[in-house]
């Protein structure tokens, strides 16, 4: 399955394939500090390599920006690397990489994270710097309009000319009316055009304070050393005023949305999403839970109700996948996606996937397939700590979203819990036509392709032409 | 979709390649390795991690494109098949053995080899079952003709994908243009026709010949003892034959002059593809040549070209070089991608920057940051039994010394300003480049 995402960096980590059970009590300590500025703290250690990975977590990404500053969260982010009060444009990174540290950063729609991984002996480094650009970057104007040109040309790269990643931008933006999530992460072009520098230095005071941001750190560090070099570097900082964001629900959908998409392609893709709830939003806490179980089984793995029926028993589709976010902001779809197989059409597997959902609402799921789905979340978890860095980053997108660090060590269980009568019901409740929206890629002929793969030699090698 | 096809990225490569570095001894030991040859004379690498209940495995085999021969896409093609009925199991049943344990099963055919992953719980009834999926999946495939027909009807749809991607089909190009008839311009994924072509029996014969006990190599890292190991690394070869070793691929040819192709693409950006043969996984050049490039265009944000083409100009958002080392001499592979009218511009600053590069060599001080980045660099690059156990499979797919990692660092930094320009002076040369244009047409004026 291949189910676009949105923009660099997305919360595909907490999607449910990769979702984390709890760990035995003494290796998931997390270690919790709030300084005097607000700027929470949480350490996680984990001796196994003599590295650290340090990453700053700000509320802020696309799902808080207005209309007509789409894109601006990302298009920060990049100007973060362009100087500060005291580091000219680009010595950040030149400095990271002299102490043979790696480092980069991600958008996504609720949050906006800058990460170095490190030898554990450089992290005041990495706090030094960040705890710079926390509070003094400098968003010189001439920085500016060249990165503004980087990140439209990421946008061709990343859309533009994907015609897939073409299709679920124009999907969102139909699915949803209101909520900000029907806007892409990285800006829609014409946003982008009228960016003016002066927009970015508001954002940045706006939103880039110690009592907006959570500092993650995992690795081979001693609590107390990391809490102390967190007073040192960032304790000084003054906090902000942060103003609440509001709204963002969108109204109840009246009935099946369809749009096509045409772009140059040579196969057709089909998307479709169900609104649906989230973690903070549900009526019931337990039904964003049913959900994911709900994904799992239709698209955990080569076992699961997609593959074996769709790709494999039936040969309809060449890719199906299906996916669920119980960890947003705000509420978002179960999506399901695919590619027909050959032979077959973009509308029977259309039909074949609203079979699915209907059999989803008809029948209680086996058994056995939740059994299956608990060990594959088990084991998981214990893969999981093979990287410092997604051990951070899940903490640090569960603290920025609004729910709490703490879910780490208890979602597994959550999902463990779920029934098969509980996904039937959140099947049956909002697997519903009402709220469904159809996105159908229509391929336009790419017909110079085929007719003019010519060779154009200059220096004559024979072997050119094919 | 089975994408185990595609070519490596620069992500992959960069993985592949600029992880495969040395500890620095005065932050940890090396991993401590334990190598055999198992009774079937498999070669065998095992680390032992016992912090986390949990075992990394991975076998690779000579079997990758470069093997395909007049047969385009059957080495991928064989390795889709593996997992898709073995034995006793049809497809369902092997992913349901699998998944019900919590196992991961990664299969892929690069151009040199073919490489099977496992990743699983070593608790004992999972290890147990995902060893015995394994082992039928790599011994016993059936190639059952529907199996087969499915999975072929997919990897032409997968074709297709390519050939909407621009990025995608002119790295295709470009290997095609510059390898000519050596086995390396084969594309993994093949072509529709060549895949039409193909017959489970050809399939069959491929595993038989290439799938053989003593050019297996056998990659473990995770919670096991040494005797463990050396059951695991039994088990697996066991139902294979002993087999013969492949013929030695060609040494790939030198350009004797640049060439050039354009490829219309209905594109917002115009993508650029440049390079020549660079070096093997052996090459006596291959410390300066990799330094070099990680000044040049291999360290992200850093490097040479990123500040030419991005920091400096705003063209691109992603511009790169690498060598990928290989058996015989991969590609050293520069590119970028800028909309449509500053394509000339764009493909000038690149080359003029890599002329640079080759003319002058690096400044002391880039050199001595590269060398801090990668020496200082290299716990984070094997933190982790995944990386670790990539790393071994590579050490003992190319018969690299078992110190390799051990002496990497004091290798980097040996590397001087001068190796490098010598290096660079000798082996990379832009009015040999092979070049790939993909986008609209669009008078360049730079011809």
């Amino acid at each position: 399955m291949r189910i676009p995402t949105f923009s660099v960096p997305l919360l595909l980590p907490l999607l449910l394939g990769t979702l984390s059970p709890p760990a035995p009590a003494n290796t998931s300590q997390v270690h919790e500090r709030t300084l005097g500025n607000g700027l929470k703290v949480l350490v996680k250690e984990d001796r196994r390599a003599p590295i650290v990975t340090s990453q700053v977590w700000y509320k802020v990404g696309s799902s808080y920006e207005p209309s007509g500053l789409t894109g601006i969260s990302h298009l920060l982010e990049h100007m973060m690397f362009k100087g500060t009060d005291k580091l000219a444009p680009g010595e950040f990174s030149r400095i990271i990489a002299a102490n043979g540290g790696d480092e980069n950063a991600f958008t996504g729609r609720d949050y906006t994270a800058y990460f170095q991984t490190l030898a554990a002996d450089r992290l005041p480094i990495a706090f030094e710097l960040e705890a710079e650009r926390m509070r003094s970057l400098a968003l010189p104007a001439p920085e500016f309009v060249k990165e503004l040109e980087v990140v439209k040309e990421e946008r061709r790269l990343s859309t533009e000319d994907d015609p897939e990643a073409l299709t679920f931008e124009q999907f969102n933006a139909m699915a949803y009316e209101v909520s900000p999530y029907r806007n892409p992460v990285i800006g829609w072009a014409s946003d982008l055009e009228g960016m003016q520098v002066t927009d970015l230095r508001d954002w940045y005071r706006q939103w880039y304070a110690p009592n907006n941001a959570t500092l993650v750190v995992v690795g081979d560090v001693d609590p107390a050393w990391v809490f102390s070099l967190a007073e040192q570097y960032f304790g000084p900082l003054p906090a902000e005023s942060i103003s609440l964001t509001r709204g963002g629900g969108d109204p109840p959908q009246r009935g099946t949305k369809r749009i096509q998409v045409k772009a140059p392609a040579k196969e057709p893709y089909l998307l479709l999403g169900y609104k649906t709830t989230a973690l903070g939003h549900a009526s019931q806490d337990w039904e964003p839970y049913a959900l994911e179980m709900l994904a799992s089984i239709l698209d955990g793995g080569s076992s699961a109700r997609l593959s074996r029926e769709l790709i494999r028993g039936s040969h309809l589709a060449a890719s199906a996948g299906a996916s669920y976010n119980a960890f947003s902001r705000l509420p978002g779809m179960l999506l399901l996606d695919g590619i027909p197989a050959l032979g077959h059409t973009v509308e029977e597997l259309e039909q074949a996937l609203l079979a699915q959902v209907q059999r989803l609402r008809d029948e209680p799921v086996a058994e056995a397939e939740l059994e299956r789905i608990r060990n594959q979340l088990i084991a998981a978890k214990v893969y999981e700590k093979d990287s410092v860095y997604a051990q951070a980053r899940q903490i640090g997108s569960l603290e920025t979203i609004g729910l709490g660090w703490e879910l780490m060590e208890q979602y597994v269980e959550h999902l463990s819990r779920i029934t098969p009568e509980q996904i039937q019901a959140v099947a049956r409740q909002y697997l519903v036509p009402e709220s469904l929206t159809i996105a159908i890629l229509v391929p336009q002929a790419l017909a110079s392709v085929d007719a003019t793969a010519s060779a154009n030699l200059r220096g004559g090698l024979a072997h050119a032409g094919h | 979709m089975p994408d185990t096809n595609l070519l490596p990225s620069p992500l992959r490569v960069w993985l592949l390649f600029v992880c495969l570095l040395p500890l620095s001894p005065s932050l940890l030991a090396t991993p401590s390795i334990d190598t055999w040859e198992n009774s079937q004379g498999a070669k065998v690498l095992f680390v032992a991690a016992p912090d986390l209940p949990m075992l990394d495995l991975r076998v690779v085999f000579p079997a990758g494109s470069a093997r395909d021969g007049d047969r385009p896409g059957l080495a991928s093609l064989t390795a889709d098949l593996l997992d898709q009925g073995a034995g006793d199991w049809d497809a369902d049943t092997i992913a349901e053995r699998l998944e019900a344990v919590g196992a991961e099963l990664g299969i892929e055919a690069q151009r040199d080899m073919a490489a099977i992953s496992l990743r699983t719980l070593t608790r004992e009834s999972a290890l147990d079952q995902a060893l015995e999926t394994l082992v039928q999946i790599i011994s016993r495939p059936r190639f059952a003709p529907a199996d087969f027909n499915r999975v072929r009807a997919n990897a032409l749809v997968s074709l297709n994908r390519d050939d909407q991607d621009p990025a995608t089909l002119g790295q295709k190009a470009f290997y095609r243009l510059l390898y000519g008839d050596h086995p390396y311009a084969i594309d993994p994924a093949g072509t529709p026709a060549s895949l039409a072509a193909l017959t489970p029996e050809d399939l069959r014969a491929f595993h038989a010949r290439h799938y053989v006990a003593r050019q297996a190599v056998i990659a473990l890292v995770g919670a096991i003892t040494r005797p463990q190991a050396e059951a695991i690394a039994e088990r697996i070869t066991s139902g294979l034959g002993p087999g013969e070793p492949a013929p030695s691929l060609p040494p790939v040819p030198a350009n004797a002059s640049g060439n050039l192709e354009r490829i219309h693409f209905p594109s917002t950006q115009t993508h650029v593809f440049t390079g020549q043969a660079g070096m093997t996984r052996t090459d006596p050049d291959y410390f300066p040549l990799y330094v070099g490039n990680h000044i040049l265009g291999g360290s992200g944000l850093v490097s040479l070209l990123m500040d030419e083409v991005r920091e400096k100009r705003g063209l691109s958002y992603s511009v790169y070089s690498y060598f990928l080392p290989l058996a015989e001499r991969g590609p050293f592979l520069a590119g970028l991608a800028t909309k449509n009218d500053q394509g000339p511009q764009a493909r000038n600053v690149l080359i003029a920057t890599i002329q640079r590069f080759r003319d002058e060599g690096p400044s002391q001080e880039e050199m001595e940051a590269a060398v801090k980045n990668i020496t200082g660099g290299f716990p984070l690059r094997i933190a982790g039994n995944r990386k670790i156990a990539q790393y071994l499979a590579i050490i003992g797919f190319y018969g690299l010394p078992l110190d390799y990692l051990d002496r990497f660092n004091e290798r980097v930094r040996a590397v001087t300003v001068e190796t490098i320009r010598d290096a660079f002076q000798r082996r990379i040369d832009p009015s040999r480049f092979t070049t790939v244009i993909v986008g609209p047409a669009i008078i360049d004026q730079s011809q």
